[in-house]
This record gives C-alpha cells, structure tokens and sequence, in this order.
C-alpha cells in the first residue's frame, strides 16, 4: 500500500485511498477505539459525582457536559490523525504522491471522524439518558453531535499538523484548538437548550451545517500547508 | 517599476529595515509618551466625575483603548502572517513575531481593567458578557500563537506554522465573536453595554482619543523595538550584524 503505487493525481481516489487506509490501519487496532469511548463515559460520569445527583440540575447541565467532553474526547483522539505515519516517514511518502495533498488529507480526516465523532454520537443517547433528557432531546444531542463533531475533526487536523514532531505536543494542541472549537460547542450545546425550551433547534443546527461545510472546504487546505510545513 | 516600489522593497530586507524600525520607534515613542500624558490629564483630572458611576468610570481611558488595540493588533498581525506565507517573506514574519507580545499585553490589560471596572459598576469582576468572553478567547489565540512559536526550535518552521495558526484564528475570530453574543443572548441579556451608557461629554471624548493615539503609537514603537531584537538575534551570524555588534567576523 505505498503512495507510489497510486497511478495519477485525482482528487476523488486519493481521497477514497487515504479513507480505504485510514479505516483499515483503525480496525486493526480496535482497542484504541474502544479507549476513546471509554474516556468519554468516564469524563461524563464524573461530572454527577462532582456536582451532586439533584435531577433538575443534572437536566440543566446536560447538554454542556456532554458536548465538553465530546471536545476532549476529539482533542485526544486527534495525535492518531498524523503521528503515527509522521513518525515513520509515511506522511512524507503521501506528501510526495501525485494526489492532491489536501485531498489526501481529506480522506484521513473522514476516517479519523469515522472512528472517533461518529461512534461517540452514537453512544452519547445512552449516556444522555442518564441526566433525564427527554426523547426528543435525546435526538438532537445526537443530531448537533453528527453535525459538529466532523468540523472538530476537520479543525483539530489543522492543530494537529501544526504540533507534529513537537515536545510540549498534547497540551500546546489543546491550546490551540480548544478557542476554535468554542462556536461548535455554543451552538451543539444550545440546539438541545432551543429544543428544551420549545424554540426549535433550526437555526443552532443549520449554523453547525454552516460551519462544518465552510471547514469541509478550508481545513483540508490549511491541513495540508501545515503538514507541509512539518515535513520541511 | 517605480522608484517607489523599489524602496518598499528595499526594507523587506532586514539589513536595511533594521535603521529605519530604530527611527520609527524613536518616532512614535515621543508622541506615545506625550499624547498618554495628556490624556491621563484630561481623564484623571480635568473630566469631571460621573454622576452614576462615580470616579470609578475612568478605567475606560485605559480599559476601551487597550480593547481596541487588542483586536487590532489581532488582524495585523494576522496580515503580516498573510505576507509572510505568500511572499515567503522573513521580515513580515519578525513583525507579526514582535507584535504577538504586545497584542496579548493589551488584551491582558483590557481583561484586567474590565474586571476592575465591573465590580464598582456591576457590582461582580467577571459577567459572561459576550464581550468579556470573547477578548478572554482572544487572549488563549495569543497566548497559542506564542506558545507555538516558543515549542518550535527551527525559527522558519515557527514563522510558518503560527503564520498558518494566526489566519485560522483570524477567520475563526468574527465566528466566535458571534456565536458568543448570540449565545449570550440566549441565556441572558447583557445587563449593562457600553453602548447603552449616557452619551460621552466632549472631554472624556477628548482624552479616550487621546489614550487611543497614546496605545496606537506606544504599540508601534515596542513593536519596532522588539523587531530590531528579533532580527539582530535571528541575522546574529551575517556580517552586516556582526559589524554593527562591533565584533570581527
């Protein structure tokens, strides 16, 4: 599977390359996906060990806990994206291919959000339903979540380019990515806030639409000059 | 090409701007220092006292423009950063490197005084207002692009990677700026904004733009100071450096 084997630069193979790859080299090692969801419903756990078990605050802080810690859990799972091939020069081989870098890029990061946003939207009703949300509610967290967590890939690709190779690495990551994530964190946490009070979740959920198209456009290529700049 | 063209050019090079950012500085250092005078002057003494707020309302002379400048300085440092990946450019580089410190001083100062401000005036040092927290988001990009700079040994790698950072953020930064108004509103209204408050006398006018001219050129003249260390550390090994250091290559 070396990146020379890949025949001329097209944008939509080298995307479905760098994904087949990604989601392979993920399922192989399947524990790791597994810790990730762990951390998850550990970090939400806490927060009612923390604050106490009354059920309308529990109700009330909900939508913030689980939204906070799906920030964390990508933040984690975001060293995965290009560490591992930096390390052993394959990200240097994938830079060289005759795909469009950015596209390559794209394909990883889809994979990355296939193995760490979309399980943890699928798992996150069941811990929901432990603060007392309602049905619909339930829905939305999950909707926001399968809307927002993709640009939190796409945004922590970007961080995690620039910090390859780095020494302070993880925590210097959270620092950089962390502000960025702020509007998806108001606007996932508030469309359960707007169904809750009975306003309607549309306008939060087209904002997280609106954000996760323009990063789908920008972030590949801001990605990509980072890893870029990385390699040099 | 026109001469002016080519003189613009001419100071791309550090060599040549190393001088000129020496005079600059020396420039506006002088009418930062006077013009700050003069508006501590006006503010402190010669304004008259709030009739709501007491004497407590003149932290905004240093509090709004500080404010101003941390944003600013924000997109200018974002614009050098902009230069410096498009034209490969080291000297933009240096200057969004030296403008980093002083943005997050100034955002720093805004935080501060606001704080100070608000326990006499809303009676609690910190309100989630939109504002607030967006300058606080601020701060943690500058300190990020700081940090980032500060992480990486190689100094080309470092102008390149935060140049790339600093426009992220840049384009990120009306997006929070949003989100986090519009989140506020949602959970609460503000419960004082400054654009609610009675119109400003003519004097207090008067020594805000004063303070503001004082921020502006005061951050022009640190900024040109810092640069002409950044280049004399990063060209420390070139002979025209060397020279001017008065060793003998």
């Amino acid at each position: 599977m070396t990146a020379v084997a890949l025949g001329n630069g097209a944008v939509w193979p080298g995307i479905a390359w760098a994904l087949r790859r990604d989601l392979r080299l993920a399922l192989r090692s399947k524990s790791e996906l597994g810790v990730q969801l762990l951390f998850y419903a550990i970090v939400v756990t806490l927060f009612p060990l923390g604050v106490g078990t009354e059920p309308a605050l529990l109700r009330a802080l909900a939508p913030g806990i689980l939204w906070v810690a799906a920030l964390l859990a990508s933040l984690l799972s975001l060293p995965r994206l290009f560490a591992a091939d930096f390390a052993d020069g394959t990200l240097e081989q994938i830079a060289l291919s005759p795909h469009p870098l950015p596209a390559l890029i794209s394909g990883k990061i889809a994979a990355h959000w296939l193995t760490s946003g979309a399980p943890l939207t699928l798992v996150s009703p069941l811990l929901a339903l432990q603060f007392g949300l309602s049905g619909t509610e339930l829905g939305f967290l999950a909707l926001g979540l399968l809307l927002g967590t993709p640009t939190l890939s796409l945004l922590g690709a970007v961080g995690a380019a620039l910090t390859l190779g780095l020494r302070a690495g993880g925590a210097l990551l959270a620092l950089l990515i962390l502000p960025l994530y702020v509007p998806i964190l108001i606007f996932g946490a508030g469309a359960v806030e707007a169904v809750h009070s009975g306003l309607g979740a549309g306008a939060e959920l087209s904002l997280l639409s609106a954000a996760l198209l323009a990063a789908i456009v920008g972030a590949p290529f801001a990605a990509a000059a980072a890893v870029r700049i990385a390699l040099d | 090409m026109s001469s002016h063209l080519i003189n613009w050019f001419r100071f791309a090079s550090p060599a040549s701007f190393f001088p000129l950012a020496g005079r600059i500085a020396r420039w506006f250092a002088v009418p930062a220092g006077l013009l700050g005078a003069a508006g501590l002057w006006l503010g402190l003494v010669v304004a008259p006292t709030d009739a709501q707020q007491g004497d407590a309302y003149r932290i905004i002379f240093i509090h709004v423009p500080a404010a101003w400048m941390s944003m600013f300085i924000y997109l200018v440092m974002a614009g050098w950063c902009a230069m410096s990946l498009t034209f490969n450019a080291r000297l933009s580089a240096m200057m969004a490197q030296a403008l980093a410190p002083t943005g997050a001083l100034f955002t720093l100062i805004a935080l501060c005084t606001g704080a100070l401000w608000g326990r006499p005036a809303w009676g609690t040092y910190w309100a989630w207002d939109a504002r607030m927290t967006s300058e606080l988001i601020l701060l943690f990009l500058y300190l990020g692009f700081l940090a980032l700079r500060q992480a990486i040994e190689d100094p080309r790698r470092a102008d390149r990677a935060s140049a790339v950072l600093a426009l992220v953020g840049a384009v990120n930064v009306p997006i929070i700026y949003f989100s986090v108004r519009w989140w506020n509103t949602l959970h609460q209204g503000a419960s004082v904004s400054l654009t609610a408050a009675p119109k400003m006398a003519a004097i207090m006018l008067m020594a805000m733009l004063l303070m503001t001219f004082a921020a502006w050129f005061y951050a022009i003249a640190v900024t040109m100071v810092r640069a002409r260390a950044i280049i004399l550390e990063r060209e420390r090994r070139t002979a025209w450096a060397g020279t001017l250091a008065g060793v003998v290559q």
